[in-house]
């Protein structure tokens, strides 16, 4: 298989994990809190769907129920960490634990549950990736991130959006300004986990099945989406929609650097160790820039 | 307008590092009142503003604003009456967001908040002329993020967006300790100014003596979480540095010695 064959699917699973990463970017730029839920939430949004299509109903309501699951799975990390004190990333642990007992309930106590194209009506599959047609996956995935980025974009200019994007930048000040922190780190977490299960619907509808790992190192995957997206472009694409489109191409640069690391014969065992080098890599660049690389500041001299 | 009803407040209790930080705490602050407020370190003055804020909760005792009993309100509910300014020039604003969406976001304090557009055109002049008068150059520069702005500034933004709203009452929390003396004493100008301006009644916790005399109509100072000077009217505005040093020795009993209130 030479790259160029490849690179439709590796695209495809770009847009997905794109989406995904979208919805992570709420919890960990918006409102700066790393949440671990999102591993368990991608399955059970992917469990739910299929599960729903397999018991018949329409794809369409398949994955807004998916959604809504998701959601719920947002708002239990929420009330652990706004209203049981716990801290924001153990809640996320502790809600991701318990939803892996929780998926497979859903996917019927069996760890993989596949949904065919033959069989019912999906709304993307990975076997027309290659085809130039409007079953296409691209196309349909090209649809939705656009317009999920329009209504974020939307959303978070809107007064609820700009005391949610307060509340992460600054707690103190969003409480003197009457901002209701905890409610608006609830509702991002909400929002946030709901966007990943709805990824986790299509992602399984993409490769015809759920599977109860499916969500494992989700978040490590979507990190290096926000990361990769932020090192090429933080500096051209200021604009809070260009910053989301950022991180959707981060995640289709990942997929296709991983799709070469494949063909140059690496072990498909070692990929996770390899996700998590590069995101390790480029978390610390931040870092290593400010304390070996930084400029001179000028005393006196006012910051522009 | 504010009443503080028999506060207590312990920090630690039943532990080696137990701090009474305010005994039996009793206060009416009336409408159109500056009250300033001073005392040494652990005085309490911190603390007194954090209970009436709702940043830190009362062990017992009432906090009362216009009749109504505010003392189990969360923080930013008791935020729809209160502006507050903090001491640290960080605290006030979010430096991510650009100084009109600083603005914005201040101007619907205590509003509930819908899916309308967070900021409109007509804000945005409004808060043009309003930067114009602080003369510190904000008016051309909306859109900058207020990360990027020196402490003297931001200051001067978190003024402006705790009065943007007009509150019952406005909270500073020693909010010039952090600057250099010639910004401190610009921000302090501004400060007055807008207090002038709307008619607000004032609560500015401040160590510096001197600030305490010049500004406001009545001045409180604290000792071991009480209240041991309240003086008003003509006698404020007669008062200096050696008369208040005088009052506080014969009130507390202790001699005066915290140099940084006097020469701060």
């Amino acid at each position: 298989m030479t790259l160029l064959n490849a690179l439709p699917g590796a695209i495809s699973q770009g847009m997905l994990w794109g989406i995904m990463a979208i919805g992570l970017y709420i919890t960990f730029r918006v409102i700066n809190i790393s949440d671990l839920t999102v591993d368990g939430s991608l399955a059970s949004g992917g469990a739910a769907c299929v599960m729903l299509i397999r018991s018949g109903m329409n794809v369409w309501i398949a994955i807004l129920l998916a959604t809504i699951v998701g959601m719920l799975t947002g708002l239990v990390t929420g009330l652990l960490h706004t209203r049981c004190g716990i801290p924001a990333i153990l809640s996320g642990i502790l809600t991701q634990l318990a939803l892996y007992s929780v998926n497979l309930r859903i996917m019927d106590s069996k760890a993989n549950q596949p949904v065919s194209v033959d069989k019912y009506h999906l709304l993307i599959s990975q076997r027309f990736v290659r085809e130039l047609s409007l079953r296409n996956p691209m196309i349909l995935l090209t649809v939705i991130i656009v317009s999920l980025i329009a209504f974020l974009y939307w959303f978070f200019g809107t007064e609820k959006g700009s005391s949610i994007r307060a509340t992460g930048a600054n707690m103190n000040m969003a409480r003197a300004q009457g901002i209701n922190t905890e409610a608006n780190i609830n509702l991002s977490l909400v929002i946030s986990n709901g966007l990943v299960a709805f990824a986790g619907a299509l992602l399984a509808q993409f490769q015809g099945a759920a599977d109860v790992s499916m969500g494992r190192g989700a978040i490590v995957i979507g990190l290096a989406a926000i990361i990769i997206g932020e090192v090429l472009f933080s500096k051209i694409f200021i604009n809070f929609a260009l910053k989301l489109f950022s991180v959707v191409i981060g995640a289709i640069l990942y997929y296709i650097v991983l799709q070469m690391i494949l063909m140059m014969g690496l072990n498909t065992n070692d990929l996770k160790l390899f996700s998590a080098l590069i995101v390790a890599v480029f978390l610390s660049v931040p870092y290593f820039k400010d304390r070996y690389f930084r400029k001179p500041v000028i005393p006196g001299k006012e910051k522009e | 307008m504010l009443e503080i009803r028999h506060v207590y407040k312990t920090f630690f209790p039943g532990t080696i590092n137990e701090k009474v930080a305010l005994s039996d705490l009793n206060l009416m602050i009336e409408d159109g009142e500056f009250v300033t407020v001073i005392g040494g370190n652990g005085a309490g003055k911190s603390t007194m503003l954090n209970i009436i804020a709702g940043s830190l909760t009362v062990d017992s005792g009432q906090i009362i604003v216009d009749g109504k009993d505010i003392t189990r309100l969360p923080e930013y509910k008791r935020a729809a009456d209160f502006g507050r300014v903090f001491q640290d020039p960080m605290m006030g604003t979010a430096p991510t967001m650009q100084i009109d969406e600083n603005l914005a976001i201040a101007a619907r304090r205590g509003e509930a908040r819908g899916l309308k557009w967070g900021i409109d055109k007509e804000e945005r002049e409004r808060y043009k002329e309003l930067l114009k008068e602080f003369d510190l150059g904000l008016e051309d520069r909306l859109s900058a993020k207020a990360g990027l702005l020196s402490g003297g500034q931001r200051q001067a933004l978190t003024l402006l967006m705790a009065t943007l709203k007009k509150p019952k009452l406005l909270l500073l929390d020693e909010h010039t300790a952090a600057l250099d003396p010639k910004t401190a004493q610009k921000v302090l100008d501004i400060t007055d100014k807008i207090v002038e301006k709307s008619k607000l009644t004032t609560f500015m916790v401040t160590h510096n003596m001197r600030d305490a005399i010049r500004h406001g109509n009545r001045l409180l100072m604290l000792n071991e979480g009480k209240i041991i000077l309240d003086i008003k009217g003509e006698e404020k505005k007669k008062m200096t540095v050696e008369k208040l040093i005088n009052r506080f020795e014969k009130a507390s009993g202790e001699e005066f010695a915290n140099d940084v209130a006097i020469l701060g």
